[in-house]
């Protein structure tokens, strides 16, 4: 199968709504499962591993969310593939990583996507737009039984799933949002609110998740202890954090606004200025600045402008995305050429910022 | 938070690096992460932590004085590949390297039970286990009390619970 036809457009992609988008870009809830009487992909040798993907993989593709779902080995996947999966936060780089016996199923709806051989033997998520962490574990649980009664688990009694790494084991859960968050950095609120999170337990990366900066403003918060609490006292404590730093987020954009109006008609300006007149841009610049321009349209700056053109050129103009798009052979410079020509023409009709107007939209 | 190696730049790199049972965090920033070769979590191991700050020495020499490499025998996964990976081999290893593992469960989580979902089929076998020590316990009281009209209908119940068809089963 065609990875690049089944995969939704980001045009369509970014269509899709859910509670808080404004701020809360998407939800995530991951479980990590292991089969019995097996060693875990790190430590398993290649014959076993591909006897590991070839009991799961069925079992998976046959759950009747799976229906005409996309399955491949990794092996089966080109670098290029590979990399548009990550860019669209479907596998983490990790299991990009991967060729023989891992594997990939994801389903027709990109709302639920299982790896197979990452890190353990089954990562399997459930992915909602906006806020919606109790939907995304409720569907993820649903899941996770009804492959129970096709999979042989490591489970035991005391220390729950058992896991590869320690730091997973019990639930094997991780509930996590990505979140946009422009106001907390341009009003330099953010490291007060991330060390706060912290101490709660809960851990907050960069855009592609672990040990990555947090490119355009986006900040993935997420749980870390997995043992010794249920799966719903999880879920309840991040959407309440998440729920105050939406809070946080609002009032810093408000306060901006009002107190220093000339700083942010400055940085969304010269955004704006920038990605509608360049020849040349970076990645890293690109997000950066249409993080900006995102705050804009939020502002009501931009009031013809849809959300949903920001979200998309943030997934197109990242290097796998653009490098599909032209030639897979495009050097560095090359591709920023083309990502400034891509974004100079998907702005031409975008007016300047309408500073008279400053009324937020909501 | 400034950056551990240089000490001038903000750190933006975060790594955390458990061994045995102590836990501990190296900050970087970008220049530092991309001069000590951390940019990319990918290919960095985590043994390499130890590198950055001169850390784990000690610890080394403690352990190999302690004599012989524990091993799981289901896998063959020794002490010295978990101090150097962070993961294990195989589900058996938990049995295995219990001892060692309790105190850094008790670092890195909320508890050291498991309180969460657990497979249905389990979950039903433990349900029966519980429900037959309390009858058991029930039925015992009964006849200490002497109330042996209770005690037979304990008796019942537990019959029932073992084989669920109630076949009166007589010794």
């Amino acid at each position: 199968m065609d990875l690049y036809e089944f995969l939704i457009t980001p045009a369509e992609a970014t269509r899709l709504h859910g509670p808080h988008d404004r701020i809360v870009m998407s939800s995530r809830v991951r479980l990590a499962r292991n089969l019995k009487n097996a060693a875990f992909p790190g430590w398993a040798k290649k014959p076993e591993r591909i006897k590991i993907m070839e009991t799961i993989r069925p079992a998976v593709e046959g759950l009747p969310e799976m229906k005409d779902a996309f399955s491949e080995a990794m092996d089966n996947l080109g670098a290029l593939e590979k990399q548009i999966l990550v860019e669209r936060h479907l596998i983490s780089r990790e299991h990009a990583a991967k060729s023989s016996g891992s594997a990939l199923v994801l389903n027709r709806e990109e709302t639920f996507c299982v790896m197979i051989n990452e890190e353990d033997h089954l990562r399997m998520q459930a992915l909602r737009p906006g806020l919606q962490l109790r939907e995304a574990w409720s569907a993820i649980d649903k899941f996770d039984s009804a492959l129970e009664k096709k999979l042989d688990y490591a489970f035991n009694n005391d220390l729950g799933y058992l896991t590869a790494c320690p730091t997973n084991l019990g639930t094997g859960i991780r509930v996590s949002a990505m979140l946009h968050l422009p106001g907390l950095v341009l009003a330099e609120q953010i490291n007060p609110i991330i060390q706060s999170v912290n101490k709660l337990g809960l851990a907050v990366r960069g855009l592609y998740g672990e040990g990555t900066e947090a490119l355009g403003n986006v900040f993935q918060v997420s749980n870390q202890m997995t043992l010794g609490e249920t799966e719903t006292t999880i879920v309840e404590r991040l959407d309440k954090v998440l729920l105050q730093i939406i809070e946080h987020e609002e009032n810093a954009r408000q306060t901006l606004l009002e107190k220093k109006p000339k700083v942010v008609f400055n940085h969304i300006g010269r955004a704006y200025g920038i990605l509608a007149n360049a020849h040349s841009i970076s990645s890293k610049e690109t997000m950066n600045l249409l993080s900006l321009m995102r705050l804009g349209v939020d502002l009501g700056l931009f009031p013809e402008v849809n959300r949903s053109l920001v979200d998309e050129l943030f997934i197109v103009t990242q290097p796998a995305h653009l490098q599909k798009q032209f030639s897979d052979k495009l050097s560095a410079e090359e591709r920023d050429l083309l990502r400034s020509d891509m974004v100079r023409d998907r702005l031409k009709n975008v007016s300047r910022p309408n500073v008279k107007l400053p009324k937020p939209e909501n | 938070m400034q950056c551990s190696v240089c000490k001038e730049k903000p750190a933006t790199v975060f790594l955390t690096h458990i061994e045995n049972d102590k836990m501990h965090k190296v900050n970087l920033c970008e220049d530092c992460a991309k001069k000590k070769g951390v940019d990319n979590p990918t290919t960095f191991s985590l043994a390499d932590a130890d590198l950055l700050l001169g850390l784990g020495a000690a610890q080394e020499v403690a352990q190999t004085a302690g004599g012989v490499d524990l091993k799981c025998p289901r896998c063959g996964f020794s002490q010295a590949d978990f101090k150097k990976t962070g993961r294990l081999g195989c589900p058996e290893c938990y049995q295995v390297f219990a001892e060692g593992l309790a105190g850094l469960l008790k670092t890195m989580h909320k508890g050291t039970r498991h309180t969460g979902k657990s497979p249905e089929a389990l979950r039903q076998s433990r349900d029966a286990a519980e429900r037959l020590k309390l009858l058991n316990k029930k039925l015992a009281k009964a006849i200490e009390s002497e109330d042996f009209e209770l005690a037979a209908k304990v008796r019942d119940e537990l019959k029932a619970l073992v084989s669920p068809a109630a076949a009166p089963a007589r010794k």
